[in-house]
């Protein structure tokens, strides 16, 4: 530890030579599991994304045999797009910043596990299809009313607060990871966190509020917010720090207030 | 609003693709929008340091005039003037319909848009979200298209990829064959018109600070089909990166633009921890070389002095990399700031660049070259138009920071219009165009077979790793003539080796092998464009950079270079630029004092003063604009 506070990164102390990746793979949806496992020479910066890479370059498991390079989805590499995200070693995050070395080291064996998110379709191998994600974005409203997009000035004075708050929010990527942690998502009976926090960002904005009710709509029904249980998994796994209990918590207080308001003016 | 059953076809969902497709939607046409992924997870989320735009809220005096000034006088003087004027002018509208949109931009106390330096300028004129503000800026629009998404005016195809454009016997473009990601079926698209916003093709230096899509893939495959390519050889090497195994992760400008500096240890191979090293000790050598700018000189010139500083065996423990300093900035302020940049180097490198001085390195980043298109973003064949990085038409030489966001809404915002009146007045002549579809579908149908049965024995992607490494190599950051020949060469082998790769994948569902094989065919063509481009030009200018002709020379080469295909090597020609509004003049970024001297314009050369709007009402609207 350094004298400012500074907590320096744990690193493996005796790096293995090499180490062994084991993948889930399955041809297509609905296709049966498989599992191949790969022995790769171990580097100190390899992440999950160069393991795979290196495998793609020549895919012959541990046993010799030849295998189809594995299939799986990656774009920005800097955590950002979010592509990318998978169950490593049992826990769901993206897998271009996850470290060879953390895992080992994390994990004490010499073997890191790869398998697809286990919410949504199953593509093949690691890939998954997310299209429910935007989905929900359409169900809750997610954008800003425009008169049009021709010149019009500037938009109104925010404070820094509110903007470093709507900042956080709207730093979603949309990944899943709060969907794969959740315990009640699944089954649409839930829209789970990401698209409440989505309406919160909205919701927020002075031009956005204007539109609250359309937002709250989308989640009053059986598939909108009354089945969160409070797990708070969602924003243990969330790599961007989304605020999203405190998302579900003022929504959820938008929508009784909304509900009163709604029942007065009657 | 009557539709007068207008459609237009959109390939890419980043920045530019959705700026696009916001204008037509919303002037009530139709457009379908075919994206390699779901567009919310397009290359612009990369962006990081901000958005340009002469807004002048810092009282500084700044003004679209001198966005364009800094603009062209930044890219080398290689840019024609006229677009980039009404890309500054209309810079500060642009984020202000941001603004409006509701992206969370940073704020001043008083609640109004914040603004921050970046390099190649004097002034703040970079809003900003945090440090994510491509992000940011992507989301915004993306919302908005999900508007029009759900009435019915823009339909996406995600998980698609253009492989050609179907041309009519006129070579007129009426639409584009593109190939399910997922079921490898190919499927026409008709459109009026089609507008390429497909990003760069940083993937053709094999590792780079692009996304993993950033193929140029389409673009090649459009240039093949007989469109122009404009300026290939004019690559930037952002020089602040952070090399990993998998790819170059960037360390924004807007590290530099909030404080941070760069610097060697003045002992060759110092081993002691960059804390312990006394300030008397270390060299600032941006700051001593260029004391105006410091270390935010533009980004050709920070690359290649770190570079040189490296090759002079100067490189933190005697290796190609040197310190970008921010430890001196309180740790809060740097959180705030710029908490997601800080936090990417954190979670790849291990250490905290809050309190350790982080290692970085030059790496290819952006190209200012692209698709040729005229002053309305439409390319040579009738019916294509390009916007963002993958048309050349704004950076010049060199691009400066900040400018590629604004850039790509610009291109979206004028080729959107000008695709619009090109639609309306196009003839359709669907009879007799109908064959031209099946046509095209069947030869892209005969390519993917042959591919599929392919069994030389080569391996795809070590061939798209060498090619990456002797582009890196040899047509980076110096550039000789006889390695540019020897590259060349290189290429046409690999080339040929292509030939004869064998997939190795038995399962054609979502297989990656087919689509990367064609996407690394069309890479090698556009890297014969970038390699022969750069043999060609012989001068320094900008990012390109020759030992042997280290002068600009504008005589023989203030010229556009336009690259057309031939099956045996591109066929070049050259083409005089519109320099009629910034007289060029020599860059020299050495001279002046001090930024925080605040002595502002008289840092410029003299003929600073012609650099005015030729229009002065639009300037005044903007001083209006900026009271309000």
């Amino acid at each position: 530890m350094s004298t400012n506070g500074h907590i320096e990164k744990k690193r493996l102390e005796t790096p293995p030579a090499k180490f062994k990746l084991k993948i889930q793979r399955r041809e297509k949806e609905g296709a049966p599991v498989s599992w191949d496992t790969f022995e790769l020479p171990y580097r100190r910066n390899l992440n999950v994304i160069s393991a795979l890479m290196d495998v793609r370059k020549e895919p012959v498991t541990i046993e010799g045999k030849a295998t189809t390079p594995p299939v799986w989805d990656m774009s920005c590499l800097e955590q950002v797009c979010g592509i990318c995200t998978m169950v490593i070693d049992g826990t769901v995050r993206q897998s271009c910043s996850a470290l060879i070395d953390d895992l080992l080291l994390a994990s004490g064996s010499d073997t890191v596990t790869l398998q697809p998110m286990s919410k949504f379709p199953n593509v093949r191998d690691l890939k998954v299809d997310r299209t429910k994600m935007f989905d929900h974005l359409k169900q809750v409203h997610a954008w800003v009313e425009l008169d049009g997009s021709h010149s019009l000035g500037p938009g109104p004075a925010i404070s820094n607060e509110v903007a470093q708050e709507r900042y956080a929010l709207s730093r979603c990527m949309t990944c899943g990871c709060c969907l794969e942690a959740c315990p009640q998502y699944g089954d649409d009976n839930y829209i789970g966190p990401q698209a409440i926090a989505q309406a919160r960002l909205f919701n927020m904005h002075p031009v956005g509020k204007t539109d609250i009710d359309e937002r709250l709509n989308g989640l009053m029904g059986e598939d909108g917010i009354t089945n969160c249980g409070n797990a708070q998994n969602c924003v243990q796994v969330c790599p961007m720090s989304v605020p999203l209990t405190k998302a579900i918590y003022e929504t959820n207080r938008d929508i009784t207030v909304n509900a009163l308001f709604g029942w007065l003016k009657k | 609003m009557s539709s007068n059953g207008i459609k237009i076809a959109i390939v890419g969902g980043g920045l530019a693709g959705l700026a696009a497709a916001l204008k037509i939607a919303e002037a009530g046409h139709e457009v379908d929008l075919i994206s390699v992924v779901p567009v919310k997870r397009s290359h612009s989320v990369c962006a990081q340091g901000g958005i340009n735009g002469a807004v002048n809220t810092k009282g500084e005096g700044d003004s679209p005039a001198k966005h364009l000034d800094d603009t062209v006088y930044g890219g080398d003087f290689l840019a024609n003037q006229p677009p980039v004027q009404r890309m500054t002018d209309m810079a500060p509208e642009i984020i202000y319909l941001f603004d409006r949109m509701g992206v969370p931009f940073s704020r001043t106390k008083e609640g109004l848009l914040d603004f921050r330096r970046f390099g190649g300028t004097l002034h703040h004129r970079t809003a900003f979200a945090g440090a994510s503000t491509g992000q940011q800026l992507l989301y915004a629009l993306d919302e908005q298209v999900r508007k029009f998404e759900v009435t019915g005016k823009v339909r996406k195809f995600e998980g698609w990829e253009m492989l050609s454009l179907v041309m009519d016997d006129h070579q007129v473009c009426r639409g584009l064959i593109a190939m399910n990601l997922q079921t490898l079926e190919l499927k026409a698209f008709k459109a009026d018109a089609v507008i390429m916003a497909t990003g760069g093709p940083g993937l053709v230096f094999g590792k780079s600070t692009n996304s993993q899509t950033c193929t140029g893939s389409a673009v090649s495959a459009a240039y093949q089909q007989g469109a122009r390519y404009a300026n290939g050889e004019f690559i930037q090497v952002h020089p602040t990166s952070i090399p990993g195994e998998d790819k170059l992760r960037l360390m924004s400008e807007s590290a530099r633009g909030e404080g941070g500096r760069v610097w060697v240890p003045k002992n060759r191979g110092d081993k002691r921890k960059p804390q312990d090293i006394p300030t008397g000790e270390r060299w600032y050598f941006l700051e001593e070389k260029y004391p105006a700018y410091g270390n935010l000189v533009p980004r050709d010139i920070a690359t290649r002095e770190i570079f040189q500083v490296c090759l002079d065996g100067f490189g933190v423990g005697g290796e190609n990399q040197v310190f970008l300093d921010l430890t001196h900035v309180p740790a809060e302020t740097l959180t705030r700031k710029l908490g997601a940049i800080l936090e990417i180097y954190e979670m790849f490198v291990g250490d905290d660049p809050r309190y350790v001085p982080m290692r970085i390195f030059p790496g290819v980043h952006y190209s200012m070259g692209g698709l040729w298109v005229d002053f309305e973003q439409r390319t040579n064949v009738p019916g294509l138009l390009a916007a963002g990085e993958c048309d050349y038409s704004i950076h010049g030489a060199n691009r400066l920071g900040a400018n590629s966001l604004l850039s790509c809404v610009y291109g979206g915002f004028v080729a959107a219009p000008a695709a619009m009146e090109y639609a309306k007045n196009v003839e359709r002549g669907e009879t007799e165009t109908n064959g031209i579809y099946d046509a095209e579908l069947k030869r892209q149908q005969e390519i993917n077979d042959s591919i599929i049965k392919s069994e030389g024995g080569e391996n795809q992607y070590k061939l798209h790793e060498e090619m990456g490494k002797w582009m890196t190599d040899n047509v980076t950051v110096v550039r000789y003539n006889d390695k540019l020949k020897a590259t060349d060469e290189k290429l046409v082998e690999l080339q040929d080796r292509l030939k004869r790769i064998s997939i190795n994948d038995s399962n054609l569902w979502a297989t990656q092998a087919v689509p990367h094989a064609r996407q690394l065919k069309n890479m090698l063509e556009l890297a014969r464009v970038i390699t022969l481009g750069a043999l060609n030009r012989n001068e320094s200018r900008g990012a390109h950079y020759k030992p042997e002709f280290p002068d600009r020379n504008d005589d023989e080469y203030m010229k556009t270079t336009v690259a057309e295909y031939s099956a045996e090597a591109p066929v070049f020609s050259y083409e005089a630029i519109d320099v009629s509004i910034v007289e060029p003049r020599k860059r020299d970024y050495s001279s002046g004092k001090k930024a925080s001297a605040a002595a502002g314009t008289e840092l410029k050369p003299k003929n600073r003063e012609e650099t005015r709007p030729r229009d002065p009402d639009n300037k005044e609207e903007f001083e209006e604009a900026k009271e309000k």
